[in-house]
Formats: structure tokens, C-alpha cells, sequence
């Protein structure tokens, strides 16, 4: 089976086309100018990750948004999810810039994380 | 003049360009204030909370508040004293050559502040409706794609439920991921070029993630509406001008406009500072020193960067030339002029010193891989260049060493179409 993607790693945005061994399902991928594009490849096939931004309201008046972030890539199927569950929180100060937020997010060992101190 | 509103430099403007340059001055103990009219530093770095900032300059991947926030911190240690909530209103250079500056807060009122050397760090504005003449009603729901970004990321707010956005610049492509992620509908992402301005990352994590449609070599003929947006009428472009037979209607309640940015050089030309009509940003010489001697420019303000990286870079080596200039070691002559020539837009500096190692910075007219890049002097060639991957939406920069810029003279940078890409 042949798939064609984007690489999004970099501005370059390489054109991969990944090919996967009907018998091993085993992939090469060809297009890519470096080997981050045969990893992202191989990871937007198998489980596709992005990374989450969102804001979280806070109890604070100087800062009543707090921007947050996941310190690693979620699965693509979990954002939804966790997007509600980040708006329906609120954040008490104080917060340190990279302080956990919300811990190990339905044991995926992604954290979500302040992005700004509160 | 009281000693508390004396300083080596004032720095106009608390983003990543005055930050980065505020750190520099500072850390070399001169006296450096920085002057924000928002109450936060940072700029406009903190309603960026997406990731991708700081992958060259921290070598780590941040979202626009972290990498504000380290910059932050970094002039504090340093030393460097702010100004928040507080306008400067007037530029005058005074007949010794130092600097008044009239500005204006809430807590102090009007403060007469005096500096010897000046850096103008304002950013850009964003373009509007107005400044590519939209047609159409003018209700409520039309905005800016950055004031947007200002409601959702600082106050909360939601600007609408379903939105149409014109450009593909960046900022509109992460505005249209960010709606989305907020329960907002996108219709549509209309661009009038025949590809998208911004990168192919973004079209692919922030359009094709969420299937929203991009219509390329289309333009918004007309904003539907009386007291709300009610939906716009889009149609192709054939050679520039819209195919008014196929226009085809798009429901909306909200509609975005990311069409570029502009430098925000009011107080500059105040300061009779001379402007560069390919930028909107000051005319530099190699020192980023602008026509009126003592006043800087770098960031946005200068000219529009595509990374905020690019932008502190930038701005940490006009702090390295401020701290020449308050040390009394600039070059006092003119220098030599340094021109844009075959399909580059602009080239920043616009002058250069004879024998002084400078940073250029340009950008490409034209899409191309394997371009070659030429500098000239007169009839000889300084230097010839292969650039793999050249696009107008990113910046190329290229530093020449002493010896190559030994002779003086005025230099030509130009830019010979590659292979074609498809």
C-alpha cells in the first residue's frame, strides 16, 4: 500500500511517500531530506500526534487566561477530549512557567503545562 | 534633568526585538529602559500560544508566551529597567545629540524621559479590510486575524461561530487550527495568490487536519450583513480580476482578515526618520542605525521576519552596535549603499561600512529551489550562491566578512531563478 504525506517537521516540507510490505507491513519511506522524516512518517501511519495549545481560565485578575501546552505530541483522537476537559478547569495562582497542570492525561505520559508564570 | 529619567538607551517597545536588545545593553551596564504601552512585556509573543517558536535560537520548540517570558527574564537579570502601561507620544533629538522623550501613563501621567541613544522596537501593525478595499456592508464580525487572537488567547472571548478567513499567511493558517480547537466552524480559507503564503507545515497541521478547504486564486468580492456578517460572495481570479459569472456565496458569521503586516513607524517619522518604501521600516546603515544619528531600528519594526529567532538575532546585534555607539567607537562615515537587484524585494542593511563584517538580510520575489544567489560590486562578483529551497514567506540572511567587503563600493544582491517547482 502506497500514502502520500507532508512532512511537518520543518519549513521545507518534504513530500513523503511511504510504502508499507503487505506481508511484514513493514515501511519504507522515500522523499524525505533527513531521517526526522522517516520517524514522522512512520508516526503519522501508525498513531498521529500533535501538539495542544489551549488557555485555561485562572482566579487571577492580572492574568485571567493562563496559556497552556502538552509537553509532548497527544494521539490526534484524545484532542478533543482533553480540550474540554482544559476548558472546564480553572487555575489557581501561583503557577511557575513549565508547572503541570493536568498529569499524565489518560496515562498517555503527556502532562499538560503552563506556558506563562501566573 | 532629574538622574532617575536618564539613561544610555531607551528601547520603544517591550517584544522580542526590545527584549533581546535590552539584554545586551544592560548586561554591559549601561542604563537601559525599556517602554511598553501593554502591561505585560513580552509583545505580541504572548497571544501566540501556539508551539514553534525557539527552535533556532533556544534550540527547543516554545510557544509564544514561554519564549516572551524567557526574554523577559533574561533583561530583568540583566539589569534593564521598564516602563509598562506607559505611550511614548514624542521623539526629539535634542541639539547636543541625546534624546527627549514625552511619555505618557496612567500611573505617572506625562514623564520626560532622557536617553543618548534611541531603539525604535515597535513591531508591525496588521493590514485590514480597508487597506485591500473589500466591498461590502460593514456590519459587526470582521476582524483582524490578530485581534482575534487577542479575544480568544488574552480575554477568553469567542469572536463568533463560524468563520471565513482571507489570507493564508501564517498567522490566519494557526488562527483557523485555533478556532477550530474552540468549537468555531471555518468555512473557508480564501487566498488570491495561486499557492498558499504560508508555510506547508501549517496548511497540513492546521487546514488538512481539520479538512477545511482552501481556495486558492480566489478573492471576497462582497461582505454580506447588515448588523452581523452574514456571509460573504467569493469568485475566482482570471489574470487578477474576479470571474464575477462563477461567484458562489459562503455562510459566515465572522470573518477574519490575515493579509500581512505593516511596520508601525509613526513615532519614527516624527523623529524625521527616513523610511524604505520596499519595508515600510527605517533605511539602515550596517549599524542599524537609522538616518537620524542615535536612533536605532531592528525587529519588526524594520522589516517584517517570518521567526521570532530571526527577530532577536537581529536585535542582539543592534544592541552589540548601541553599545559602539554609546562607547563613541561607530564609523562616522556614510558608508556604502547595498541595493535589492534581479527578483529580491528588499535587502536590509541599506548601507554597509567598508571593511565591517554585516549581517543581510532579504527576501525573494520569486519560488524557486536551487536559486543562485549573486552579490556584486560594479562588474565584479563578490560572491555566488546555491539556495536549495528560496520562497517569498522566508527570509534569507547571509553575513559577509570583513574581507569581502574590504574594497567598499556599492553592492547589488540578485537572485537567478532555479529549477521550477511544481
Amino acid at each position: 500500500m502506497e500514502k502520500n504525506l507532508i512532512c511537518i517537521n520543518c519549513p521545507q516540507g518534504c513530500h513523503l511517500t511511504i510504502n508499507t510490505a503487505s506481508e511484514t507491513g513493514d515501511f519504507t519511506v522515500t522523499g524525505n531530506r533527513c531521517p526526522r522524516g522517516q520517524t514522522y512518517a512512520i508516526q503519522e501511519l501508525t498513531d498521529p500526534r500533535r501538539v495542544v495549545t489551549a488557555v485555561v481560565p485562572t482566579n487571577c485578575h492580572a492574568l485571567p487566561y493562563l496559556p497552556v501546552r502538552t509537553d509532548k505530541p497527544l494521539p490526534k483522537t484524545l484532542i478533543p477530549d482533553l480540550l474540554n476537559s482544559l476548558y472546564k478547569m480553572r487555575v489557581d495562582a501561583p503557577k511557575a512557567m513549565g508547572d503541570i497542570i493536568l498529569e499524565n492525561y489518560k496515562n498517555t505520559g503527556v502532562n499538560v503545562i503552563a506556558s506563562e508564570t501566573l | 534633568m532629574e538622574k532617575k529619567n536618564c539613561y544610555d538607551l531607551a528601547v520603544i517597545g517591550g517584544g522580542a526585538a526590545g527584549l533581546s536588545a535590552a539584554a545586551v545593553t544592560a548586561s554591559a551596564s549601561r542604563r537601559t529602559l525599556v517602554i511598553d504601552r501593554e502591561d505585560h512585556l513580552g509583545g505580541i509573543l504572548r497571544q501566540c500560544i501556539h508551539n514553534g517558536f525557539g527552535l533556532r535560537y533556544f534550540k527547543e520548540e516554545l510557544t509564544g508566551p514561554e519564549y516572551a517570558e524567557r526574554l523577559a527574564v533574561s533583561a530583568q537579570k540583566a539589569g534593564a529597567e521598564f516602563a509598562l502601561g506607559t505611550t511614548v507620544t514624542e521623539l526629539k533629538r535634542l541639539p547636543d545629540g541625546t534624546f527627549e522623550l514625552e511619555t505618557l501613563s496612567a500611573k505617572d501621567g506625562v514623564r520626560i524621559i532622557h536617553a543618548r541613544a534611541v531603539l525604535l522596537a515597535m513591531g508591525c501593525r496588521e493590514r485590514n479590510r480597508g487597506n485591500i478595499a473589500t466591498p461590502g456592508t460593514r456590519p459587526a464580525g470582521v476582524f483582524t486575524s490578530g485581534t482575534a487572537q487577542k479575544l480568544l488567547n488574552l480575554e477568553g472571548r469567542l469572536p463568533g461561530k463560524k468563520a471565513v478567513i482571507i489570507g493564508s499567511g501564517d498567522i490566519g493558517l494557526i488562527m483557523a487550527r485555533r478556532l477550530r480547537w474552540c468549537g468555531i466552524e471555518v468555512q473557508a480559507v480564501v487566498e488570491i495568490m495561486p499557492f498558499p503564503s504560508g508555510l506547508t507545515r501549517n496548511i497540513v497541521q492546521c487546514l488538512n487536519d481539520f479538512n477545511i478547504p482552501l481556495w486558492l486564486e480566489h478573492s471576497v468580492v462582497e461582505i454580506c450583513g447588515k448588523d452581523r456578517v452574514e456571509g460573504v460572495e467569493v469568485a475566482p481570479l482570471v489574470n487578477g480580476t474576479p470571474d464575477m459569472g462563477r461567484k458562489f456565496h459562503i455562510d459566515c458569521d465572522t470573518l477574519l482578515f490575515s493579509v500581512g503586516l505593516v511596520p508601525e513607524n509613526e513615532l519614527a517619522i516624527s523623529a524625521g526618520v527616513k523610511l524604505n518604501p520596499a519595508t515600510g521600516g527605517a533605511m539602515v546603515n550596517g549599524d542599524y542605525q537609522t538616518s537620524v544619528p542615535g536612533i536605532f531600528s531592528a525587529g519588526n519594526v524594520l522589516h517584517v521576519h517570518d521567526l521570532v529567532d530571526f527577530v532577536s538575532e537581529e536585535a542582539i546585534r543592534a544592541g552589540q552596535c548601541i553599545l559602539r555607539y554609546l562607547e563613541g567607537r561607530t564609523a562616522q562615515t556614510p558608508g556604502n549603499s547595498a541595493l535589492a537587484g534581479a527578483n529580491l524585494k528588499y535587502v536590509i542593511p541599506n548601507r554597509y561600512f567598508t571593511g565591517q563584517r554585516t549581517y543581510f538580510s532579504f527576501r525573494s520575489m520569486i519560488v524557486t529551489n536551487n536559486g543562485t544567489l549573486t552579490v556584486s560590486c560594479g562588474d565584479r562578483v563578490l560572491l555566488k550562491k546555491v539556495l536549495p529551497f528560496v520562497r517569498p514567506a522566508e527570509m534569507v540572511n547571509l553575513e559577509l566578512n570583513e574581507e569581502l567587503l574590504s574594497d567598499g563600493g556599492e553592492l547589488t544582491f540578485s537572485l537567478e531563478k532555479g529549477t521550477e517547482v511544481k
